[in-house]
């Protein structure tokens, strides 16, 4: 059960940013909510490289070592966290130019297409 | 909010730091294939310095600083590097690491077992971090400079505003 | 020759070199200049791509490095660099991709005189081209989550182009919230089986799978991402306001990003799970997925007074044609006997429908933009009597319309005719609804070209000109597209569609293709 720690974490954070997008009036927080979803994704593919008691995956710099944790999933989280910046870059953007037009932050106000 | 600097220990203490992370950034992106770092982590904390000179020294005289381009070629000369690199290991495969294990720049073969590592080694991986590092400075500072405008746009057409947010 | 080994690196390296160029590129000339010249130059390397590959089967390219798997000391090859893997139905979509591609963007190029940052615009257009390519010759399954959230950013951007108007930054919202999570779930799919298999090679994966719990929730995950990218009921709420709102060339475009997504579904469906998974469950979800797309966009579309909502509601109608044609193949993949009554004719209707989809109904969300362009407006209710103004428009609005009806000289009708004879097969209610959906869709365009082209002038309406040269080539080359698929069906079903139909599903030549051979 404790092993398995990590990936109740994971769980738990993406059900606690689903739950922002789908029931959070503020477009701000839905912002968050998208973020802490993409973090809890980072986490799931760093935690899948994970091996007991490995050391860090430097030959160079890894001492002694008997085994170590898999690099390539920490290369898939770099780029992962580097689309999920451009789309909160984006995101955010977007949440400007909207509280210019629509003067309010409440996604049930922003409802001009419809049908 | 508006344009208006800090107070002066704020910008005393931001005149001494902020080259400071410039040259750590440029540390953290050269010395990407032989520790954690590289091209974004380091092109990251070089932006940082942009925000550090907006938030302390007030956007109006920031303004005045910025030269009309110089970010655009930030990210034009990084994004076309990279491009560039690609190309001229095209003998064999794009992409290719002609430079790797050659012994010429960027070449030593990097001896096994635990060591400080070597910075001469592991070609065009090198260049790549390096373009790629000056790319992020441009595009990551662009975008903290043009939410500032537009910030400030949105605060001066502020008329009306229905507080609904929950 | 010998550079066109790199043609799967050149077909994404061209395009992405002429995104990073245009950020430097302010004045217009020179940047509507360079943007023509990288569309052609896509254009003709897709083709000989196309060429290439039927020439010599699948190709594999391999990223940075001489082989694409690596020996150790024990002997066990393990596969570790990213490959591009091309085969008949990749370089089928490639072609269609750039072909619309090319036609989008000459149509765009008036627009961008109207806005001061063309160059944005420019740049952001050919990253999603790259993109797109990218999604569908790509042989590795990260490569092709990254390829995906290029694309969708890329679009992001593009939908909220015309920031001046509210309803723009809106529909881009809601898509990029969407389309976010979505991405999400496709890379923890990604992750899934990374976890239980060690490799990201779609090749090695497709080697070594069974299909137990844990490859059916990623199967989900795959299938559920994959239909809201590319608009299926129930997923498809975003498609109405993201495709009316954009700017006019855009949404021509879109309709070929959208089908890179249905590649996407196909290549895991057929190529990676394949016949590991046993029972027909997935293919029946992906037939009810087109029956209720085809349905539900189609009654949704009558109803409509703006001309480019109205158009995307049969965009979502058409993708069900498609989901349709490909599940039956799907359906029938386990059984040759199937495969020769049904299946293969499904498919081929299926594959067929996708290039005539990506051509007609870009051609006709071009003219709602022609139309946009010339009077400034898209509201039905509005427009009136503009055939006399603007003759080239209304010519080639009465094609496009034509061949989405399925009338019969036209493309539209060799593709729906062969849906209709395979699903008939199957259980003839499938047929009924597509004859439904196709009737349907007629009497929508019936109206659309009466209201908008027919009848009287409007008074405000006598002053309407044609729309400038550039746009007029950018529609024609859409429609003489259509006109040769429709004076060629045969030789367009056995040269184009019939090798990407056999190579799709022909799993086991798909993964010889790579682990049969080092190098290429």
């Amino acid at each position: 059960m404790i092993d398995n720690l990590p990936m109740i974490v994971v769980g738990a954070l993406f059900v606690m940013g689903l739950y922002g997008i789908m029931f959070k009036r503020n477009i701000i927080k839905i912002a968050i909510a998208v973020s802490v979803v993409e973090s809890s994704t980072n986490l799931f593919l760093i935690v899948l490289g994970y091996r007991t008691g490995g050391s860090i995956p430097v030959y160079t710099l890894a001492g002694e070592f008997k085994k170590m944790v898999l690099p390539t999933p920490q290369a898939l989280t770099l780029t992962a966290i580097v689309i999920g910046l451009a789309t909160t870059a984006l995101l955010l953007s977007l949440i400007m130019l909207l509280y210019k037009h629509y003067k309010t932050l409440d996604v049930y106000e922003i409802r001009r297409l419809r049908g | 909010m508006d344009m208006k600097p800090m107070s002066i220990v704020v910008r005393t203490i931001c005149n001494i730091f902020a080259w400071f992370v410039v040259v750590f950034g440029a540390y953290v992106i050269i010395h990407g294939h032989l520790s954690p770092g590289g091209g974004f982590q380091g092109g990251a904390i070089v932006a940082t310095f942009v925000a550090l000179l907006l938030v302390a020294h007030g956007g109006k005289r920031f303004m005045e600083w910025l030269r009309s381009d110089i970010l655009t070629v930030f990210e034009c000369v990084g994004l076309i590097a990279f491009i560039c690199i690609g190309f001229l290991g095209l003998r064999t495969t794009y992409l290719y690491n002609f430079l790797a294990l050659k012994g010429g720049l960027f070449g030593s073969p990097v001896p096994l077992g635990p060591n400080a590592g070597v910075l001469n080694s592991a070609g065009t991986i090198a260049f790549a971090n390096m373009a790629v590092g000056i790319e992020v400075v441009g595009g990551l500072s662009t975008i903290i400079v043009f939410m500032f405008l537009g910030m400030r746009h949105v605060i001066e057409s502020n008329k009306g505003v229905k507080k609904n947010d929950r | 020759m010998s550079w066109q080994v790199h043609l799967p690196a050149l077909i994404l390296t061209i395009p992405l070199l002429g995104a990073f160029v245009s950020i430097a590129l302010t004045k217009p000339r020179l940047r509507n200049f360079w943007f023509t010249f990288i569309l052609a130059a896509t254009a003709v390397l897709a083709f000989l791509l196309w060429r290439r590959v039927g020439a010599y089967g699948t190709l594999i390219y391999v990223m940075g490095g001489q082989s694409w798997n690596f020996t150790l000391p024990s002997g066990m090859a393990f596969p570790i660099r990213i490959i591009m893997e091309v085969d008949a139905f990749g370089a089928f979509m490639v072609l269609t991709g750039a072909i619309s591609a090319l036609a989008s963007g000459l149509f765009s190029i008036r627009f961008l005189d109207r806005v001061h940052d063309g160059n944005k615009f420019v740049s952001l257009f050919l990253l999603l081209l790259t993109a797109m390519l990218g999604l569908e010759v790509t042989g590795d399954l990260f490569n092709f989550f990254v390829f995906l959230e290029i694309a969708s950013v890329a679009s992001y951007g593009l939908i909220a182009f015309w920031r001046d108007t509210p309803e723009a930054i809106e529909a881009s919202f809601k898509y990029t919230v969407l389309s976010t999570f979505v991405a999400l779930l496709f890379l923890v799919g990604v992750g899934i089986l990374y976890g239980v298999y060690g490799t990201l090679n779609m090749a090695a994966i497709a080697k070594n799978i069974q299909v137990g719990f844990l490859e059916k929730v990623a199967l989900v995950l795959f299938i559920a991402s994959m239909a809201m990218k590319c608009g299926a009921v129930p997923l498809h709420m975003w498609e109405p306001d993201a495709y009316g709102q954009a700017p006019a060339g855009i949404p021509c475009f879109l309709v070929v990003v959208g089908q890179a997504s249905l590649y996407g579904m196909f290549r895991i469906a057929f190529s990676i799970y394949g016949q590991a998974f046993h029972g027909s469950v997935l293919a029946w979800i992906i037939v009810v997925f087109g029956l209720l797309s085809m349905f539900i966009g189609v009654v949704m579309a009558v109803i409509q007074k703006e001309a480019k909502r109205l158009m995307a509601y049969h965009c979502i109608s058409q993708t069900g044609y498609m989901l349709m044609g490909i599940g039956l193949g799907l359906l029938a993949l386990s059984s040759p006997q199937a495969m020769s009554e049904f299946g293969f004719t499904a498919m081929k209707g299926g594959i067929f429908h996708i290039i005539n989809n990506a051509m007609y109904k870009g051609l006709l969300f071009l003219t709602a933009g022609s139309l946009f362009y010339a009077t400034g407006t898209t509201d039905l209710n509005k427009l009136g009597g503009l055939s006399r103004n603007m003759p080239y428009t209304t010519a080639m609005f009465a094609v496009a319309a034509a061949a989405i009806a399925g009338l019969p000289p036209f493309n539209g009708f060799v593709s729906k005719l062969l849906i209709y004879e395979s699903s008939f097969v199957v259980h003839p209610f499938l047929a009924v609804v597509a004859m439904v959906t196709s009737i349907l869709t007629l009497a929508s365009f019936v109206k659309v070209f009466q209201s908008g082209f027919l009848g009287p002038s409007k008074e405000n309406m006598t002053t309407i000109r044609e729309v400038p040269l550039t746009m007029i080539i950018g529609m024609s080359v859409l429609c003489l597209m259509i006109l040769a698929l429709s004076l060629m069906p045969n030789w367009a079903l056995s040269n184009l569609v019939e090798p990407a139909a056999r190579d799709l599903v022909n799993q086991a030549s798909y993964i010889q293709a790579v682990m049969g051979s080092g190098l290429q």
